[in-house]
């Protein structure tokens, strides 16, 4: 017998408490200089904060010229943004070629949207039915005779004259939420034990998500019409709407699907054991179980949806940013070195305030339903 | 006592529209009739249209001269060529574009990924910013933005901005020099592929040894040695030898070397940084999806940090990471198409664009088009599937 052991046989001296847990040195020690290595990162991370955010505070305010401003200091070498510019053409990046005196029209569209949508987010709003069935039924109607006149001594504003963050908002909000029932089904489809159904939706879904938009947009804008007897014309706007809403149900059909997935199998026979026909086991037990895992997913096409009506610009429609571009390349009087980047500036900046505020709006739903699993 | 009687229920009860089967079939035969029917009056339209238009169609046109001119071509092209060379040329620039998208953007996505995730504060937070302020951005916005707001306002050729290794930007594009390998290199080719060879022996090789005797061998450190090694020693003993021809300031323009013109420059770029910020939330959540025990399990093996990572956690997120990292690259090579709005001569632009101007054959330049996409994403997702049948975790 060797006399190895692995038990310890003297006690070890207590070591000294640590100095610090709490408090700004400890925070610094831990999150800042934690190792060499971190030390390096953070110094390196420091010294491109210096490099890059000085001349970014410059360029957007410190040096920049606000509105009020004129194009002269807008061409001073050191001027930074022209938001003077922005301001001046604030009209036609909102709503394009409409009449002016008739922008009271889409103003109003606007205002009812807003009181319309925002109870709807808020989870304590009481009325939440009638509220989404005014939202979702009369206020479309609404919107469109508003905007689009012929009745009630309204004049009539083509769509062509429609424009600018008027046109991404009326794409997007139509564009969700005809793209999210489309979804539904064809994820219902997909699921579905009939072959010729299933079949049907899983082409459609897996032909639309292969190809670029732009691909489904030029389609829509081009072979639509010859699709139609001869003498029908299509809107342009609704070409671009079937196409963006085709092409985004595609996509919310496999964030359903994934939700669909997630449904222990116990659930359904449950559902069916209780005697319900299909849609009500759908709709009362399946579909809101579903959709609840699939929230983020949901708000992520949406997002998407938003971020890429501005591909309609390829087929000839003025969105946001093409308003902008259009100012960009065109407004003589405003033109400087800084014009078109201030232009993309803002329209990056309300692009992302849209989007990231989906995004937040997202994360919060997810938390409120996270019901079940909490503890 | 109650008995239940099972043979008088035998006959169906409902009736028979509301047998499920029979009404299934109903279903189906309804809407196959639908939409044969929708098919056909489609169909029965357009022939319609295109008669009244006096349009013919077919596939003819594409070997009809093309008569436009495309900026940049891997292929030879001249307005004399053929539509079905502006096809290929199309799909080409497509995959260019594409590919290096994608291998800049695993790079940068995995770096940001990572990143975000460190217990540096700084570094954690300058990666959040980029994700969260670049993927709220509309990518045709940031193509707009990089190519008319940055490369666009570059300084004209005269007053190129020099960077390092003799390359330049103005407003034409970046040039870098170009390597020109002279004859004998096709030997560091064939070194290199040896070399390719040598190292899935070696893995073969030291898994096997692995399994036999429990011995490690530094498979990672040779194969980089391998790699870098047998292609260098060809090149010495070959003699072979690679110049460079370097871009140089003529009167008017730049000659030499290779011109990188704007358009690829922003496309390329945008769909990297673009793409990097979805690729980093995508390895953000491979990573965090990985419990906290397996780490702790592994530590307790006695596993070293290296190891730790590379035979316990990676594999893991990998799995988590790899299919949704597929579907970033299928959108990496289907936004490529936006190419065609700042004139980029992709496949949409060159295809459905001005060849679908020029000829009016709509039907078939769309349908090409789009058929081209599907073959792509149809090709990624079959390898895709392979590779993830192939890390998937086993179940019984």
């Amino acid at each position: 017998m060797t006399d190895i052991s692995f038990v310890r046989s003297e006690m070890v001296d207590s070591r000294p408490a640590p100095n610090r847990t709490t408090g700004a040195v400890a925070w610094l020690q831990k999150n800042l200089f934690a190792t060499p290595v971190d030390t390096l990162l953070t110094v390196l991370g420091l010294l491109f904060l210096l490099w890059v955010v000085p001349p970014l505070f410059n360029f957007i305010i410190g040096h920049a010229v606000f509105p009020g401003g004129t194009v002269e200091q807008c061409r001073d070498p050191n001027a930074g943004a022209c938001w003077a510019y922005i301001s001046a053409e604030m009209e036609f990046f909102i709503y394009g070629f409409y009449d002016i005196p008739e922008q009271w029209r889409p103003n109003i569209v606007f205002a009812l949207g807003a009181l319309l949508f925002i109870p709807l987010l808020i989870p304590q709003a009481p009325f939440k039915r009638a509220n989404a069935l005014l939202l979702l039924i009369a206020y479309p109607i609404v919107s469109y005779y508003l905007l689009a006149g012929g009745v009630f001594g309204l004049k009539v504003i083509h769509t062509e004259k429609w424009g600018g963050l008027l046109v991404t908002l009326i794409l997007s909000v139509i564009g969700i939420t005809l793209s999210f029932p489309l979804g539904i089904v064809l994820a219902l489809g997909r699921q579905s034990k009939m072959p010729v159904i299933r079949t049907l939706c899983i082409s459609f879904i897996e032909l639309v998500r292969a190809v670029p938009l732009i691909t489904v947009l030029f389609m829509a804008s081009i072979m639509l019409p010859l699709f139609m007897p001869q003498g029908t014309t299509v809107d342009k706007f609704l070409r671009a709407l079937v196409g963006v809403t085709l092409f985004t149900s595609a996509y919310m059909a496999e964030v359903v699907r994934g939700g669909l997935q997630a449904i222990p199998r116990g659930q359904y026979e449950a559902a069916a054991s209780l005697g319900l026909s299909y849609w009500k086991q759908m709709y009362f037990i399946i579909l809101p179980q579903a959709l609840k895992h699939v929230i983020p997913g949901i708000v992520n096409s949406a997002i998407a949806l938003f971020k890429d009506t501005s591909l309609v610009y390829i087929v000839g429609m003025k969105d946001l940013l093409e308003a902008v571009k259009t100012k960009n390349d065109s407004a003589l009087e405003w033109q400087s070195a800084n014009t078109a980047t201030t232009g993309y500036l803002f329209a990056a900046m309300v692009f992302w305030v849209f989007c990231f505020g989906m995004s937040r709006y997202s994360i919060f739903m997810e938390h409120r339903l996270h019901t079940g699993h909490k503890r | 006592m109650t008995t239940i009687d099972t043979g008088r229920r035998l006959a169906p009860r409902a009736s028979f529209f509301n047998d499920p089967v029979i009404r299934g079939i109903i279903y189906q035969i309804v809407v196959a009739v639908l939409l044969v029917s929708f098919i056909f009056w489609i169909i029965g339209n357009t022939a319609a249209n295109l008669a009244a238009q006096n349009k013919t169609t077919g596939f003819d046109f594409l070997w009809r001269t093309a008569g436009f001119d495309i900026s940049f071509s891997l292929l030879p092209w001249s307005r004399a060529s053929y539509y079905w060379e502006a096809f290929l040329v199309g799909i080409l620039n497509t995959l260019l574009v594409a590919v290096i998208g994608i291998f800049f953007a695993t790079l940068l996505g995995f770096t940001i990924g990572i990143a975000r995730l460190s217990t540096n504060f700084i570094v954690s937070r300058l990666a959040t910013v980029y994700v969260e302020l670049i993927r709220n951005i509309p990518l045709l916005l940031q193509l707009f933005f990089w190519y008319f707001a940055v490369l666009k306002a570059m300084p004209a050729v005269r007053d190129s901005i020099a960077l390092p290794f003799d390359s330049f930007i103005n407003q034409r594009g970046v040039m870098v020099p170009k390597p020109i390998p002279d004859e004998q290199f096709a030997i560091v080719w064939l070194g290199l592929l040896i070399a390719i060879l040598g190292v899935f022996a070696l893995r073969h090789w030291a898994r096997k040894r692995l399994e036999a005797t429990g011995q490690r061998f530094p498979v990672f450190l040779t194969s980089v040695a391998i790699l870098v090694g047998i292609p260098a020693l060809f090149f010495v003993v070959s003699g072979a030898s690679v110049s460079f021809e370097v871009p140089e300031l003529q009167r008017f323009n730049f000659k030499g070397g290779l011109q990188l013109p704007p358009e690829f420059v922003a496309l390329a770029f945008g769909l990297t940084i673009y793409t990097a910020s979805f690729i980093a939330e995508t390895v953000r959540a491979g990573i965090l999806s990985v419990n906290r025990g397996q780490t702790e399990a592994a530590q307790s093996l006695g596993l070293k940090e290296g190891d730790r990572l590379r035979l316990v956690i990676v594999p893991q997120a990998m799995r988590v990471i790899v299919p949704p990292l597929t579907s970033q690259y299928l959108n990496l090579t289907k936004n490529s198409s936006l190419g065609a709005a700042i004139g980029y001569p992709e496949l949409v632009n060159v295809f459905s664009g001005t060849a679908l101007n020029q000829t009016g054959r709509a039907i078939e330049c769309i349908a090409m088009t789009m058929a081209v996409y599907l073959t792509l994403s149809l090709l990624t997702s079959a390898i895709m599937n392979w590779y993830n049948g192939r890390v998937r975790l086993v179940e019984r």
